[in-house]
């Protein structure tokens, strides 16, 4: 190579510096016994963004633990920079410029932004705090990589974007220069996911190196430079973004063809189960989330929810279901009213909810799989015996539906919180489908999970409409709204602005201009389709 | 003596100098509550540790006839048996509140042993020459008319109890190794993942509580009487824990609460001075715990109840007056 002259980044990085991050040969089996990587070659490029996909329990959140310190081989070696690692605690990793952002939120709720960001390495005068400092640095940190946060905000009250630029900005603070961000998009909202994706280019730019987990093909040919995908705790392979195509990585993560498109007989609409009527809902700010929405869902019909998110979709399905009182409106299911009743009596009206967030709504993540299949009906036969549960009962029960529902788990005593995502909402669509709803809700009912899961939860979805239930269906994930529904509402600022009785015909293009608000159906038209 | 003798009396400077005598062996415990539930590994034997160290301060100060020595022997005997504590539950995975309760039992069972094998007493330590700490007499403040009388001739626990608050406030929020206790206390994987070590803030945290409750029980035996007696904390590392929760987990509100608590002690001694069954009045401190701590919940339900009532109302304004819907 010329002395002096400055080479092409490309060529340098592939022919004279060895990777930023290399494993080789990896294997981790933790103490009970699960084996999460099995010989496990990874390597990442200084500057680029790479993609790390797999199912849920694939072990990538393993790996790269591994990588940051939190977690030790069992066998097989690091290097970071060319020179082989020992790390024996994140603050290792954290000296070595490796900062990661995890699947679940680490931060401190009633500390501020900044306190969050300096904790650990506070700057101090004395022995005291200097907080106007930490506040400063925080803003100088959060301009300089375009990561917009208050620095005196409370994390408690902040949203999940803005959370997650705090984690960020928590690596960044303590000198990262490899970013390892663990299903960042799963909690987001398609607009912060964006936001997201510009924020990591920026970080690229200014010298950085990303890895990012997604479940999300499109995400991965959207934003990243290469991809590695794994499968049951193996790399399956490494290539270059623009050789994938989302059916190809799909293939790999699997090992077989995933249905995209969903199979399903036609709708056979059978009476009225739920009517809504002017419900309107103004939340603790004042600001009026659910403007006047009526609609109605029959017996054997998916109404699917089309709607950026945002867009009062959450609050309309916590109102349905009783997590959330109303401001004026009615509800009801086989006409008894449902408003502003306790989730239980929405329950008893034989209504079921998969909640958009499973894992404070859905599930008690410390109880066992068995507990959690139960807890809407422990109170009754033939779980109740006199004044205490029979768990013989639970157990056979909770055995059947692990089985049925094919929930990964050795047993059903294990706590919750053991299982992966895809599997922790198996526990959740067993339970609320096997207590024989007349009225399904499910919100986000694949978001986050794996691509074996999701097509489980889809086709179950479908079964259940096609023995007759009605079911209403929030996602954001328009595909899965305009394959599964056989009805669609689109929403825009609480607002319904379309109906469609006929899903299948419906151009993506011609809905999202209902969901942006750019189209708006007349009243008339929509009455007689509600 | 008649009623209204009392009531005048509970306005005088001896009496308020008397609460503020009373509250101190509750609220050094409570800080020391305070520190460790806010690290996440509450120390429930706070009262044990108290009576270790009342009995610790007082043989040590009789056999070497040294209170100085008295004092320091107690507070390493405080700061030891929280170490046992927090090594049982961080190292050996106890449940830490199993291992409080037998640090308490053992405590109580101990004392009176020990207390028997050194004096051949079960009952009390009288028989021995143990000292008492000073009492401090503020020059030209105690000339100031009532709050002279309030302030000055306290003994030293009583300012160390009130500089020592402060000294908490400061470190909780004004140092880093505070912000990393409460932020283990309150989300111990975000603090590991800084770095920050979790199981030795904790054990720092049980180790401040034992310093700080041993004070409160060197205060029993060293200056609020001259001996010690057999359970002589009499429930007071509970009360302090209480006193944690009425003051809000904040360090000046579990000070205000260990006052309130200790005005109610200073009022059960008064009133035994009228005919009224003893048994009954010494029930009152832990009557008005018991008051204080309901008082306490039905308050933060109601401020949520009027929160939620507003709101509501605020809304039903805005749907009547003009949503143009
Ligand atoms: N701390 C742990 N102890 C035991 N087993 C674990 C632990 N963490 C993960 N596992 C198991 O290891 C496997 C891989 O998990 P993980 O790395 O989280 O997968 P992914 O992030 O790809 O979903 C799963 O079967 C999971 O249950
Ligand atoms: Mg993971």
């Amino acid at each position: 190579m010329p002395a002096g002259g400055k080479p092409p980044a490309g060529y340098l990085m592939e022919v004279c510096v060895p990777p930023i991050i290399e494993l080789k040969d990896i294997y981790k089996i933790y103490p009970n016994g699960v084996m999460a990587n099995k010989g496990v070659d990874f390597s990442v490029n200084a500057g680029e963004i790479h993609a790390l996909v797999g199912e849920n329990g694939a072990g990538k959140s393993t790996l790269m633990k591994i990588i940051y310190g939190m977690e030790k081989p069992t066998e097989g070696k690091v290097f970071v920079e060319g020179v082989e690692r020992h790390f024996n605690s994140s603050r290792d990793a954290i000296d070595a410029g490796i900062g990661m952002v995890h699947q679940n939120f680490m931060l401190v709720p009633s500390f501020t932004v900044a306190e969050n960001i300096v904790l650990g390495q506070e700057p101090t005068k004395n022995g005291l705090l200097k907080k106007r400092q930490a506040i400063d640095e925080t803003l100088q940190i959060s301009q300089q990589y375009g990561l917009r946060v208050d620095p005196e905000a409370i994390v408690d009250t902040i949203n999940v974007g803005m959370r997650q630029r705090v984690e960020i900005l928590k690596a960044l603070y303590r000198g990262a220069n490899i970013l390892i961000l663990d299903e960042p998009t799963a909690v987001l909202t398609p607009q912060e996911t964006q936001e997201l994706f510009s924020a990591i280019r920026k970080l690229v730019d200014q010298g950085k190196t990303v890895v990012f987990i997604t479940h999300k093909l499109r995400e991965v040919k959207e934003v990243s430079d290469r991809v590695t995908v794994m499968r049951k705790g193996k790399a399956i392979g490494t290539l270059p973004t623009e050789e994938a195509t989302r059916e190809s990585l799909a293939r790999m993560m699997v090992g077989r063809e995933v249905l995209m498109r969903v199979d399903k007989p036609p709708s056979e609409r059978g009476r009225k189960v739920m009517e809504v009527q002017n419900l309107s809902y103004v939340d603790e700010t004042g600001r009026r989330v659910l403007n006047n929405v009526s609609f109605n869902i029959y017996a054997g019909e998916i109404l699917g929810i089309a709607g950026v998110e945002g867009n009062g979709q959450t609050e309309l399905v916590e109102i349905l279901t009783g997590l959330r009182p109303a401001t004026s409106g009615d509800a009801l299911v086989n006409g008894n009213p449902v408003l502003n009743k306790t989730p239980r009596e929405v329950r008893m009206a034989k209504v079921s909810h998969i909640p958009e967030d499973r894992l404070t709504n859905g599930l008690a993540l410390e109880a066992s799989i068995n507990e959690n299949l139960i807890v809407d009906r422990y109170f009754r036969s033939p779980f109740r015996k006199g004044t205490s549960i029979d768990y013989k009962t639970v157990r056979d029960f909770g055995a059947q539906s692990i089985k049925e529902y094919g929930i990964l788990t050795p047993d059903g005593d294990l706590p919750v919180a053991s299982l992966s995502g895809g599997n922790m909402q198996k526990v959740i669509v067993a339970r609320e489908f096997t207590s024989d709803p007349e009225l399904l809700i499910a919100a986000q009912p694949t978001r986050g999970i794996d691509v074996g899961a999701t097509e489980f939860v889809r086709e179950q979805l479908v079964q259940k409409r096609t023995e007759g239930t009605a079911v209403l269906l929030v996602s954001a994930d328009l595909g899965e709204v305009m394959s599964l529904s056989d009805r669609i509402i689109a929403v825009y600022e609480g607002e319904i602005t379309g109906v469609f009785p006929d899903a299948e015909s419906l151009g993506e293009e011609e809905l999202g201009l209902y969901m942006l608000g750019i189209k708006k159906q007349p009243a008339e038209e929509m009455e007689v389709l509600l | 003596m008649s009623f209204d003798v009392v009531l005048r009396s509970i306005f005088s400077a001896a009496f308020l100098a008397s609460v503020l005598r009373i509250s101190t062996p509750l609220i050094l415990p409570a800080l020391g509550g305070l520190i460790t539930d806010l690290s996440g590994a509450i120390n429930i034997a706070l009262e044990g540790i108290m009576l270790v160290s009342a009995f610790t301060g007082v043989i040590v100060s009789a056999y070497s006839g040294s209170v100085g020595l008295g004092v320091i022997a107690g507070v390493i005997s405080g700061i030891l048996i929280s170490y046992v504590l927090g090594w049982f539950h961080l190292h050996m995975k106890t449940d830490i509140i199993l291992a409080g309760i037998a640090i308490n039992i053992l405590a109580t069972g101990g004392t009176i042993f020990l207390l028997f094998v050194l004096t051949g007493d079960k009952g009390n330590s009288q028989s021995l020459a143990s000292g008492t700490v000073p009492n401090i007499h503020l020059p030209f403040i105690q000339d100031i008319p009532f709050i002279g009388r309030v302030i000055s001739g306290q003994h030293v626990f009583v300012w160390i109890a009130f500089l020592l608050t402060w000294l908490v406030a400061v470190y909780l929020y004004r140092t880093p190794w505070g912000s990393h206790l409460r932020a283990v206390g309150e989300n111990p994987d975000a603090a590991e993942t800084m770095g920050i070590n979790v199981n030795r803030t904790r054990m720092i945290a049980l180790l401040i509580s034992g310093f700080l409750a041993s004070f409160g029980g060197l205060t029993m035996s060293m200056a609020y009487l001259s001996f010690f007696q057999r359970e002589m904390t009499a429930g007071r590392g509970f009360i302090a824990l209480a006193a944690v929760y009425l003051g809000g987990r904040k360090p000046w509100g579990t000070l205000a609460a260990a006052i309130l608590f200790g005005f109610a002690d200073a009022l059960s001694h008064q009133l035994g001075s009228l005919r009224v069954p003893s048994q009954l009045v010494q029930t009152i401190p832990y009557v008005v715990t018991i008051l204080a701590l309901v008082i306490y919940n039905l308050r933060e339900q109601a401020i949520k109840r009027d929160r939620q009532r507003k709101f509501y109302e605020q809304q039903q304004a805005e749907m009547g007056s003009g949503g143009g819907l």
